[in-house]
Formats: structure tokens, C-alpha cells, sequence
């Protein structure tokens, strides 16, 4: 076995540890912190996919920009959304949960037979790839070539997303300004 | 060698959790975040794939758009819980009945 399969498993260990605990747990604040965690993990598992520019990205807007903004949300919204939880503490055994939970496994059953029924590893395009040895290796470095393409080839999506991501802000400022009298 | 079948049994993993936290929770900040982990299960299915794409970088351009995606949409999620928080002062989603007024 080697390190980097260890690695592997440590960190899927953890990425799945830390969201079954976000699940699971009834303290909003303590989920989000392991959120944080869950979000680090899955970083070390781009990495370990060889996507290092997808890991460092993911830490800079995931860690940095979403998860801030959730906090900032979660405080803004004060002491009413702790006594929701609080509420829910008190009935402690959850048979309400039971159907949720159901769905979840059904569907994670349902997923994995599918996933070890098309065996990933087998299919053609893939096989195509790592015969004409167009698969990345853990030496290459793949900025220049993301950075290209982003110019080049995907440029007309990159624009699309770029005009979005300006819509979504101007939403988000119009949506939480301060209302002046009728609307 | 880690094959592809182990990433994408993570990524189902973080997809049904994700699923389990939109179904269950009575919060609408948890439901956000139940969203976030299943689309991060699915971006990790976009690297993970994006590893036999050397030439184009079809997976990990696409992954980087998905992560920028969910940035937009969390902005304006908030935006919302924001202000749905100021009308009905709870963010419980299953006590939120009516439209406008």
C-alpha cells in the first residue's frame, strides 16, 4: 500500500467522518466549524486527484468566502434560529428523522451498486486515455495548460459565468439593502 | 494506485449525506449547507474524471465553474435567508406559508 493510498483513505475518512458529523450534529455553530473541516479534507483529496489548482481554489472560495459568509448569515440572524435548535433538542429520539434517513441509504445503495457495476476504471475513453498516455501524471504540472484553456477553448463559458457571477452579486445587494417605505 | 471507483464512492457518500441534510433539517442555513456538500460531491466526481483529461481540462475547468457557481448561489441563498429571517423571524422552512404578505 502506498502513501499516497493511505493518504487517500485518511482523508476520505475524514471528509466522510466530518459531514456525517455536520449531519448529525444539533449544534448549528459546531456544524459549520466542521464544515470547515469537511471542506480542508476534500482540498487534501483534489490534491491527491492530482488538481492542485482545484484544491487551492476551493480552499481560497470555499473556506475563505462561503463559509464566512454562512457565519455572517448565522449571526445576523441572531438568537431565534438557537432556539429553533433548541426545540428540536427536547424531542431527542428522532422517528421524524427515520424517512430521511431511509432515503439517504436506499439512495447511497443504489449509487455504489451503480458505481461498482460500471467499473470507472474500465471505461472506454478512459482506457483511450491511459493508452495514448493523455492521463495526468503526478510530475506534470498543469497551470499553463488550465490557464490556456481557460482562454482559449473555454472562453465563451467562462464569459457566461462571469456575467452571472455579476448578476448574482447585484441580486444579493438588491435583495438585502434596507427597504424605504412601499416597494 | 487509488482507482477511480474509490473517488466516486466518496462523492456518493458526500452526495447521500448532503441529501440526508436537505430532507431532514428544520433550518435553513443547515439546508445551505446540505447543498454545499452535495455540490462538492459532485465537483470531486468533475476532478476526479478531469485526471484522463490532459489536453482539454475538461473536469477540472469545469469544476473550477461549479466552485464559482456555488459561490454565487450561497450569496444569494443568504441574501434571501436574510431577509426571509426579517419578515417571519424564524428561518424554519416548513413555517414559511406565504408568498408576499
Amino acid at each position: 500500500m502506498s502513501l499516497a493510498q493511505v493518504l487517500f483513505y485518511v482523508m476520505a475518512f475524514v471528509v466522510v467522518g466530518s459531514a456525517l458529523f455536520v449531519a448529525s450534529t444539533k449544534n448549528l455553530v459546531r456544524s459549520i466549524f466542521m464544515f470547515f473541516i469537511t471542506l480542508f479534507a476534500l482540498a487534501g483529496l483534489y490534491v491527491l486527484a492530482l488538481a492542485d489548482f482545484i484544491a487551492i481554489t476551493q480552499i481560497v472560495i470555499y473556506v475563505g468566502g462561503i463559509l464566512v459568509l454562512i457565519l455572517f448569515a448565522f449571526m445576523l440572524s441572531g438568537k431565534e434560529t438557537l432556539n429553533v435548535l433548541q426545540q428540536q433538542k427536547s424531542k431527542f429520539i428522532s422517528l421524524s428523522k427515520l424517512p430521511a434517513i431511509l432515503l439517504a441509504v436506499l439512495f447511497f445503495v443504489v449509487m455504489v451498486n451503480v458505481i461498482t457495476k460500471i467499473d470507472a476504471g474500465n471505461i472506454g475513453w478512459i482506457k483511450q486515455a491511459i493508452s495514448t498516455n493523455t492521463e495526468i501524471k503526478p510530475n506534470e504540472e498543469m497551470i499553463n495548460n488550465i490557464g490556456i484553456n481557460l482562454m482559449t477553448r473555454y472562453l465563451l463559458p467562462f464569459e457566461a459565468i462571469s456575467i452571472l457571477l455579476m448578476m448574482a452579486l447585484v441580486g444579493a445587494a438588491h435583495l438585502s439593502r434596507k427597504e424605504r417605505g412601499a416597494v | 494506485m487509488i482507482t477511480l471507483t474509490d473517488f466516486l464512492i466518496v462523492s456518493a457518500a458526500l452526495f447521500c449525506i448532503g441529501l440526508y441534510m436537505i430532507v431532514s433539517k428544520h433550518n435553513a442555513i443547515q439546508i445551505l449547507i446540505g447543498i454545499e456538500l452535495m455540490l462538492n460531491g459532485a465537483i470531486l466526481n468533475l476532478v476526479a474524471f478531469g485526471k484522463f483529461d490532459k489536453i482539454n481540462n475538461g473536469g477540472q475547468i469545469f469544476a473550477l465553474f461549479a466552485i464559482v457557481l456555488a459561490a454565487a448561489t450561497t450569496a444569494v441563498a443568504l441574501a434571501i435567508i436574510l431577509n426571509v429571517y426579517k419578515k417571519y423571524r424564524t428561518i424554519d422552512p416548513g413555517r414559511i406559508n406565504n408568498l408576499k404578505d
